[in-house]
């Protein structure tokens, strides 16, 4: 069958690509744009791995067909730093070692990231509901709830 | 099993409006719609669509996307998230069990593409967002070539994965009746971990008129082949007083009715056993929301 061409801006960054249907968008960004950030874990939007933002919200790119994402604008975790500078949220997560291995660290981070946007005001409870898609089996969840707590003090004050 | 990417490729199309949504349905072979798909993604990822030929995206259609308030009621569209339902304020006023019942569902990230109507089309068992609809009466609207037809939510579905949904027909939206004064609800779900698929789940939504029960419509998930409306019990409650007893005789009959099965997520025994408690706690709930005091 044929390919598709499609339009991307991801990062801020326009791509035109020829994906076949059958192409996940996951899979595109790692193998084509080699935006490898983005993790493939379980495949069926369990795990969170793979959360990219789209419209300042967070989705699982495993599940999203690339023909279906023509003409998005997406951000990943590579998109979350202005150059050398962490963002508030990426910052908090070294600062309070909310990270082991790292693998589910992207997806964490850009869920958070959206998190602030919808709430930049979140309690515990809220923070632990809305990471609660996304799985790491190393930290225990506890530094990661602090890290945004951290991020989101961080960002009012930035904003003062 | 689950592959790295979809195994099968097909035609994919994305029309900007209702009419070639359509056409596309009436004209084209072993057709899909593509809504949120975190349902159909993960079906072609598990092989088990093998013969669809063309996805049909509906995210094109902008009124289709679009939560609308009618006269009588609220009118939310097949490509509407299911995070703007659950966000909108609206819901959160008139119809909180089905706010409440999305909100238990998945992640917020998978909740950000999901649809209710693709709740409805995929027809679990399981579905969480349909017994708030049935339970506040609500109507599946639904459109093809040959013309737009309504059924209640409480007859659209007919088996696990089968609704009355016909070849070529697509459904467009979910229709939910103003609810009336002094009107409480409840939503219950057992799961492993909050993100997970129901073991369980009860919705009731009455009506209280002093200390009587008005009316009250009573819903479960994953206890038979398709979600269950529990008509003859809730509507023998109507006219009765509310008491602690009246709660729990009634749970008891819940859970002497359903027949469910043991699968992959419990036994029959656990859902038959935790169907009496849920029952019981759901309509006490529902009643102190209404206003009523026991
Ligand atoms: C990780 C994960 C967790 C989940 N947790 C829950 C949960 O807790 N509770 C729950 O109830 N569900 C859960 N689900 C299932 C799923 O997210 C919901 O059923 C969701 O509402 C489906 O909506 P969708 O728009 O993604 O449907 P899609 O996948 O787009 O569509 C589902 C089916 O319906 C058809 N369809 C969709 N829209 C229409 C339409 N307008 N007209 C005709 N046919 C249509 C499609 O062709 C497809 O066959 C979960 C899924 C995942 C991946
Ligand atoms: S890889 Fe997408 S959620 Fe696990
Ligand atoms: S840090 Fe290892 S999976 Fe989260």
């Amino acid at each position: 069958m044929s390919m598709h061409p499609i339009t991307l801006k991801v990062n801020g960054k326009p791509h035109t690509l020829l994906v076949k249907s059958n192409e996940l968008l996951v899979n595109v960004l790692r193998d084509k744009l080699f935006l490898t950030g983005t993790k493939y874990g379980c495949g069926i939007a369990e795990c969170g791995a793979c959360t990219i933002m789209k419209d300042k919200r967070s989705i699982m790119s495993c599940l999203v067909p690339a023909v279906v994402a023509d003409g998005w604008e997406i951000t990943t975790s590579e998109g979350l730093s202005k150059g050398d500078k962490l963002s508030p949220v990426q910052e908090a997560f070294v600062d309070l070692a909310a990270i082991q291995c790292g693998f589910c660290t992207p997806g964490m981070v850009v869920t958070a990231t959206a998190l602030l946007h919808e709430n930049p005001n979140p309690d515990e409870d809220f923070i632990r509901d809305y990471l609660r898609g996304n799985f790491c089996r190393c930290t225990g969840y506890v530094a990661m709830s602090k890290a945004v707590l951290a991020a989101a003090a961080k960002m009012k004050e930035e904003a003062q | 099993m689950n592959t790295k990417i979809l195994e099968n490729e097909f035609e994919y199309s994305k029309p900007g409006s209702l009419e070639e949504v359509l056409e596309t349905l009436a004209t084209k072979q072993n057709v899909r719609i593509f809504a949120g798909g975190t349902d159909l993604i993960v079906k072609l990822k598990l092989g088990a669509l093998p013969d669809m030929e063309h996805m049909l995206d509906i995210n094109g259609v902008e009124e289709l996307g679009k939560i609308e308030t009618r006269a009588d009621g609220l009118e939310i569209f097949a490509g509407a998230k299911l995070w703007s339902i659950e966000s909108d304020r609206r819901v959160e006023e008139n119809y909180p069990a089905l706010r409440e019942a999305i909100q238990a569902m998945a992640s917020i990230s998978v909740r950000n593409m999901a649809t209710l109507g693709g709740n409805f089309c995929n027809a679990s068992p399981v579905a969480d967002a349909v017994g708030p609809v049935m339970c506040y009466g609500g109507k599946v609207r639904m459109q093809s070539k040959r013309g737009a037809r309504e059924v209640n939510a409480v007859d659209f579905f007919l088996a696990p994965g089968v609704s009355v949904l016909e070849k070529g027909e697509l459904l467009t939206s979910v229709y939910l009746p103003a609810p009336k004064a002094h009107t409480g609800h409840a939503f219950v779900k057992m799961g492993r971990v909050k993100s997970d698929i129901a073991k369980i789940s009860i919705t009731a939504v009455l009506e209280r008129e002093g200390d009587r029960i008005a009316s009250c419509r009573l819903a479960m998930g994953s206890v038979a082949a398709r979600p269950l409306f529990l008509k003859a019990i809730g509507e023998g409650l109507a006219g009765k007083a509310m008491t602690e007893a009246l709660a729990q005789e009634t749970a008891q009959n819940i859970s002497d009715f359903i027949k469910p099965i043991g699968d992959n997520r419990t036994t029959a025994e656990y859902r038959t056993d935790v169907a009496k408690v849920i029952a019981r706690d759901a309509l006490v709930s529902a009643w102190k929301n209404s206003g009523g005091t026991l």
